[in-house]
C-alpha cells in the first residue's frame, strides 16, 4: 500500500522544494482610519498612475473597438477617410457568414478537447506524484517545470521541427515502431492532424500547471478521512471520486475555467503552426480569424464585430472565475 | 509482497514516461542546435550531437546578413526591463492604496482589475494598433512598453496586493508607537519585508513581456523594431526548410533567460496563478 504524504507537505519545488502553495495566506486587511483630509486623498493619488495607464491603453481602445464594430471600416478609413455608421450591419454580416460559425465551432471543439485532455492527464500526474518516492518525484517535477517554462512560441517551433515532413524525429520513431515508411508524411497539411499536433503542444505546456495545482490540493486532503474510507472498503477510484474530489471541487472548477479561457483564446500556437505548414482557411481559430479578417483582409468593421463577440463570450466564462477569486480573497 | 513490487515498478515506469515526454522536446532543441545543419537532414536522426559544433549559435548571433538576433535582443531587453520597472512602481502604489486604506471605490477598483485581466488581447489588437498609430507610437519601444505595462498591471497589482496583505499592519503600528512617522514606519518595516514579493512579481512580468508574441507582431512589425519572439518566427519562416539547426539555436537562446527566471520563482507560480491568472 502506498504511503500518503503528510497533510501539510507542499508540492515539490525546484531548488528548495517547499513553496508550491499560495504565497499569501488571505488575511483580511486591517485598514487604518484617518480623519485628516490628506489621508483621505492618499489612496486616490496612489491609484492615479495605474488607473491612467489602464484607461488609456485598455479602456480607450475598447471603446474604439465597440464604436468601430458599428462602422463601415476598411483600409480607406485607416488612411483617414471618415467612417460612416452602419448600425448592426457588421454584426449581421458576421453572424450570417458560415465561415464565422465554422471558426467558432472549431474554436469551441478545439478548446473542449484540449481542456478535457489537459485536465485528465494533469490529474493523473498529480495522483502519480502523491505515490512516488522522493527521487522519482523530483525527476517528474523537473521534467514538468522545463516544459512549463518554455516560451510558447519556442515550443511551437521546436515541436514543428519534430513533426517536420522530411527530417522530423516523430516520423522516424513512429516509422520504427509501426514498421512503415513514414518519411515524407506531412502532419500539418491535414486539418485533423494539424489540430492533433496543436493539441499535443498545448497539452504539453498546460499539464504542468494543472498537475502541480491539483497535487498541492491533494496534499491538503486529511489522511484520516482517506484511511477511514479505505477501512470501510472503498477502492482507489472510489476513494478519489467520493472523498478526494469533493474536497478539491473548487480547485478543479477554477483550474478548468482557466483552461477553458486560455484554450479558447489560443493564438500563438495556431498562428505559428500555420506559418510552418498549415492551411489557414481550415485551421483558424477565433483569435487568428480576427487577426486575418482585420489585418489580413482589411475588413476592420467585421473584425471589430467578431472581437466584440469574443470579448462578450470570454467575459461570460470569466464571471465564475472572478466571483470565485473575490470570494476566496475576501476583499 | 510481489503486488507491492509490481506497483512500484508501474509507478516508476509511469514517472519515467512523464519525464521523457516532458523533457524530450527541450533535449531535441538543444541536440539539433549543436549539430551542423547538413547533419540533421538525414534519414536516421542523430540522437546525440554526432559532430558537435557551435556554428549555429555563431550564425544566429553574429551573421548579420541572415539573422537580426542582436537588434531583436536589444529591443526585447529594453521593452521588458522598462515594462517591469514601470509596472512594478505603478502596481506597488496601487496595491498600497487597496490594502492600507479604506475608501469608497476600493472594491470597485479591485473588481475592475480582475475584469480587465479577462479581456482577451486577441480581440484588442486592431483598436490597440489604431490608438498607438494615432499617437505615432507604432514601431517604437515606448509604444510597446506602454501596451505591455497595461497588460501586466492587473496581474501585478493583484499579486502584490496579496503580498502586502500578508504583512501584518501591527508591525507598522508598533513602529509608530515607538515614534516613527507613518511613512517612516512603512519604509523601514513593511517595505523590506515586501522585497521578495516585489522580486517574484517582477519576474512574472519579465516572463510575460519577454514571451509576448501577438501584440509585438502587430505593433512592432518593422524588422528593426522586432522583439525576440517576432524575430524567431520571421527567421523560422525565412529559413524554415533550409536551416532548422540555426532555428533551434535561436530558440534555445530565447528560452534560456525565461527558463532560468521561471525556475527561480516557480514555487510561487501555482498559488499566484490560481488567484488571479494570466498565461503568457
Amino acid at each position: 500500500m502506498s504511503t500518503h504524504s503528510p497533510a501539510l507537505e507542499v508540492a515539490p519545488g525546484g531548488a528548495d522544494g517547499s513553496r508550491q502553495v499560495a504565497p499569501v495566506p488571505p488575511e483580511p486587511p486591517r485598514p487604518v482610519h484617518r480623519r485628516r483630509r490628506s489621508a483621505r486623498m492618499a489612496p486616490m493619488v496612489l491609484l492615479i498612475p495605474a488607473s491612467l495607464v489602464l484607461i488609456v491603453v485598455i479602456g480607450y481602445p475598447l471603446l474604439q473597438l465597440v464604436i468601430m464594430s458599428f462602422q463601415e471600416f476598411g483600409r480607406e478609413q485607416v488612411f483617414g477617410k471618415p467612417a460612416p455608421f452602419v448600425g448592426l450591419d457588421n454584426y449581421v454580416r458576421v453572424l450570417t457568414d458560415s465561415q464565422f460559425w465554422a471558426v467558432l465551432g472549431r474554436s469551441v471543439a478545439f478548446a473542449a478537447v484540449n481542456v478535457v485532455v489537459t485536465m485528465l492527464i494533469g490529474t493523473l500526474i498529480a495522483l502519480l506524484l502523491t505515490r512516488l518516492n522522493k527521487g522519482f518525484k523530483l525527476l517528474v517535477s523537473v521534467g514538468l517545470l522545463l516544459a512549463w517554462a518554455m516560451p510558447a512560441l519556442t515550443a511551437v517551433i521546436v515541436w514543428g521541427w519534430m513533426f517536420d515532413t522530411q527530417y522530423g524525429v516523430v516520423n522516424y520513431v513512429l516509422g520504427m515502431i509501426t514498421g512503415q515508411d513514414l518519411h515524407g508524411n506531412s502532419w500539418l497539411s491535414n486539418p485533423l492532424s494539424f489540430f492533433l499536433v496543436a493539441t499535443i503542444i498545448i497539452t504539453w505546456q498546460s499539464v504542468p500547471f494543472v498537475a502541480f495545482t491539483i497535487y498541492a490540493g491533494l496534499t491538503q486532503v486529511p489522511d484520516e478521512v482517506l484511511e477511514a474510507a479505505q477501512l470501510d472498503g472503498a477502492n482507489g477510484p472510489k476513494r478519489f471520486f467520493l472523498v478526494t474530489f469533493p474536497y478539491l471541487r473548487s480547485i478543479f472548477l477554477v483550474v478548468t475555467v482557466l483552461q477553458v479561457i486560455w484554450d479558447l483564446r489560443v493564438f500563438t500556437q495556431i498562428y505559428a503552426l500555420q506559418g510552418i505548414g498549415g492551411i489557414r482557411e481550415q485551421t483558424s481559430t477565433l483569435g487568428v480569424y480576427i487577426y486575418q479578417t482585420s489585418l489580413g483582409t482589411g475588413d476592420y468593421g467585421a473584425g471589430g464585430a467578431i472581437a466584440v463577440i469574443m470579448v462578450v463570450i470570454m467575459m461570460a466564462i470569466s464571471l465564475y472565475y472572478v466571483r470565485q477569486s473575490i470570494k476566496d480573497e475576501e476583499l | 509482497m510481489t503486488r507491492k513490487r509490481l506497483d512500484s515498478l508501474l509507478l516508476g515506469t509511469a514517472a519515467v514516461i512523464v519525464f521523457v515526454f516532458s523533457v524530450f522536446p527541450v533535449y531535441w532543441m538543444i541536440n539539433t542546435s549543436l549539430q551542423p545543419n547538413n547533419q540533421i537532414r538525414t534519414v536516421v536522426p542523430n540522437f546525440v550531437p554526432a559532430n558537435f559544433t557551435l556554428r549555429n549559435y555563431e550564425t544566429v548571433l553574429f551573421d548579420t546578413t541572415r539573422s537580426d538576433f542582436m537588434p531583436a535582443l536589444g529591443n526585447s531587453l529594453m521593452v521588458t526591463i522598462s515594462t517591469v520597472a514601470i509596472a512594478l512602481v505603478f502596481a506597488f502604489l496601487a496595491s498600497l492604496a487597496v490594502t492600507r486604506f479604506r475608501f469608497r471605490s476600493r472594491k470597485g477598483f479591485i473588481l475592475a482589475i480582475l475584469i480587465i485581466q479577462m479581456i482577451p488581447a486577441e480581440a484588442m489588437i486592431v483598436s490597440t494598433y489604431r490608438v498607438l498609430d494615432s499617437w505615432s507610437l507604432l514601431n517604437t519601444i515606448a509604444g510597446l512598453t506602454l501596451v505591455y505595462v497595461a497588460t501586466v498591471l492587473p496581474f501585478t497589482i493583484w499579486t502584490l496586493r496579496g503580498f502586502v496583505n500578508g504583512i501584518p499592519i501591527d508591525l507598522e503600528e508598533a513602529a509608530m508607537i515607538d515614534g516613527c512617522s507613518r511613512t517612516g514606519a512603512f519604509w523601514k518595516i513593511t517595505f523590506p519585508l515586501l522585497a521578495p514579493g516585489l522580486v517574484a512579481t517582477g519576474v512574472f512580468g519579465f516572463i510575460q513581456a519577454w514571451n509576448e508574441f501577438l501584440l509585438a507582431l502587430v505593433v512592432n512589425s518593422r524588422p528593426e523594431m522586432m522583439t525576440l519572439p517576432v524575430w524567431l518566427r520571421t527567421f523560422q519562416v525565412a529559413t524554415g526548410t533550409t536551416n532548422w539547426a540555426a532555428i533551434m539555436a535561436g530558440s534555445t537562446l530565447m528560452a534560456i533567460p525565461v527558463v532560468i527566471f521561471f525556475l527561480v520563482v516557480q514555487g510561487r507560480m501555482t498559488g499566484g496563478l490560481v488567484s488571479g491568472a494570466v498565461k503568457g
